[in-house]
């Protein structure tokens, strides 16, 4: 195929060169390294992440405002927020791995949170629609030129709140507040408990759990963020990195010369792009097929095409 | 300049929000109106307001048919323009002007209003209450680049406005297109675009899903147009960078 990594100027293994970060990092810590050092150089005033109910309970006013309050956000349950320190930052680290709808704080962050230069964290589908909201912003008026950094970050499917709930309560049989940390990667899904305790289920499991508006998605490596980052293709505890735009390139450059990560290149790590681009054309091929499906999904009756 | 595109702006039962949107784009609008744009006649702006022939019109508001004189002149609009364009909310699909039940003073038989496309073929849609300055701005670029531009500006044009002209399809948005045409199409993937470009704050994000606080809504259409499964050319959004830089560029 050949386009199923996207555009990129550059593609390394990194990690961050901060030991404090890592600890509470996914893989190679890059988001959160790479918005503390924007942060901390003005690049950006502010970044939209994925929270959680610990970060509600300490900062409520940095939370975007849904029905729920304080006493009903469950454990694991994202809240989009915006983050304007280091320590903020910190609080939100770690990968949730079921829907959290950042895009919906955009608007907001330039009107009750005053941002002017917005730093945004999102999975593919999350960069698309930043990057329609800078071309067709048909309700975000004075947004989009204040996007100042878009990461993305590589993505096979998501989950609703409720199937990870049930992945991890039913199939896994742990309480969700006694989760540590969450994972998939080597064809499994991960649950990894505080005292030490893993379970480890089989994809074959958890793929009947998936949102449903995954399986239309064409976009495996985030090809619209200025910078997108995962574990696949890097060994453990770093992550694969694509710099991606000219705003990408210009933060990457400076975060380099900063000292903000180490890196090898791509090609010397194993498994390296190889597993990327097969697990990517996986993916696209997969769901290319679910769009022709659509297509004559009824009896002369199509399910609608989003793509023109 | 000869080789600028001739545009109206037709007036009709809106609120100038519209109009002041498009006003908003400061400078931008100065160079538009220097290199590419002569403005034939708008309300409010200049003078000039009877309705002239052009490539463009921009029609804000929607049409009372109780009164004569706008049901005229959106049938002159339509005759006299290769282009129309339904500016914002009301035009597109009544928006807040589909709640009126007349009464209201100085004409209280004025009750009934309907978006331009019950009565014309509309070519381009801008939904959004108000819409935003960058996507007027857009589309007048576009529009421009369509008409007088190179064969691969054209195509770029077309490419770019043709998502905006098959929302001309449909004249009716409530919120509910966003469940009827994203949820129950399994296209929905909780990114929130809706929620953020809500101007009524009518959404919010429950568990990754919209839900729409029907009686907030005043049936703009924002939040289905802005959703990228409601529509999603990826063609053109992956070169967002280049048109972006192109449309800055020509605006300098």
């Amino acid at each position: 195929m050949g386009a199923e990594l996207g555009n990129y100027k550059s593609c390394v293994s990194a990690r961050s060169t901060d030991k404090e970060l890592l600890k509470n990092a996914q893989d190679g810590g890059i988001v959160t390294q790479l918005f503390a050092f924007a942060l901390e150089e003005g690049i950006i005033d502010g970044a939209i992440v994925a929270a959680n109910k610990e970060f509600y309970a300490k900062y409520p006013s940095k939370c975007i405002q849904d029905s729920s309050n304080l006493d009903m956000i469950e454990p694991w349950r994202p809240i989009p927020a915006i983050v304007n320190t280091k320590a903020e930052l910190l609080a939100a680290a770690g990968t949730k791995y079921n829907i959290s709808p950042n895009v919906a704080l955009l608007k907001e962050a330039t009107r009750s949170f005053g941002l002017d230069k917005i730093g945004i964290v999102g999975t593919p589908c999350q960069m698309q629609a930043v990057r329609k909201a800078q071309l067709y912003p048909v309700g975000l008026r004075n947004v989009g030129a204040s996007i100042s950094l878009a990461v993305g970050i590589f993505c096979m499917e998501n989950f609703p709140y409720q199937s990870i709930l049930q992945l991890v309560e039913d199939h896994a049989a742990m309480k969700l507040e006694s989760v540590k940390k969450m994972e998939i990667g080597k064809g499994k899904f991960w649950v990894y408990g505080k005292r030490g305790q893993v379970v480890q289920l089989p994809l074959k499991i958890t793929h009947k759990y998936e949102q449903p508006g995954c399986h239309v998605c064409l976009d495996y490596v985030a090809n619209l963020g200025d910078i997108s980052t995962g574990s696949v293709g890097s060994p453990d505890g770093w992550s694969t990195v694509f710099v991606r735009s000219k705003i990408g390139d210009s933060v990457w450059g400076k975060a380099m010369a900063a000292g903000c990560f180490e890196t090898q290149p791509i090609e010397k790590v194993k498994p390296g792009l190889e597993l990327v681009t097969k697990l990517a054309n996986e993916k696209i091929t997969k769901n290319k097929k679910t769009l022709e499906g659509r297509a004559t999904f009824g009896v002369g009756k199509a399910l609608r095409n989003p793509y023109i | 300049m000869a080789d600028k595109i001739t545009v109206g702006y037709t007036h009709l039962s809106g609120c100038t929000g519209c109009t002041v949107a498009l006003a908003d784009n400061y400078g931008g609008l100065l160079t538009l109106l220097d290199k590419y744009v002569d403005l034939k006649y708008i309300p409010t702006l200049a003078d000039a307001r009877h309705i002239q022939k052009v490539d463009v019109s921009f029609v804000e508001g929607s049409v009372c048919i109780n009164d004569k004189l706008a049901v005229e002149e959106i049938k002159e609009t339509r005759e006299k323009s290769a282009i129309v364009v339904a500016l914002g909310g009301c035009a597109c699909y009544g928006n807040i002007t589909r709640f009126t039940r007349g009464g209201q003073q100085n004409q209280p038989q004025h009750e009934s209003y309907l978006p331009i496309g019950d009565l014309i073929k509309v070519d381009v849609f801008i939904p959004g209450c108000a819409p935003t300055p960058e996507l007027i701005r857009n589309v007048a670029v576009m529009a421009y680049l369509l008409l007088k531009g190179t064969k691969e500006q054209k195509d770029l044009a077309t490419a770019f406005l043709t998502p905006l002209m098959k929302l001309t399809a449909k004249n009716e948005a409530c919120g509910c297109d966003l469940i009827v045409d994203v949820i129950n199409q399994g296209l929905c993937m909780g990114c929130g675009s809706c929620a953020a470009s809500c101007p009524v704050r009518a959404i919010t994000m429950e568990y990754g899903k919209p839900n729409v606080e029907r009686d907030l809504c005043i049936k703009c259409g924002a939040c289905s147009a802005q959703c990228p499964r409601g529509f999603f050319n990826t063609d053109v959004i992956s070169q967002y960078e280049a048109i972006n830089e192109a449309i800055m560029a020509a605006l300098q």
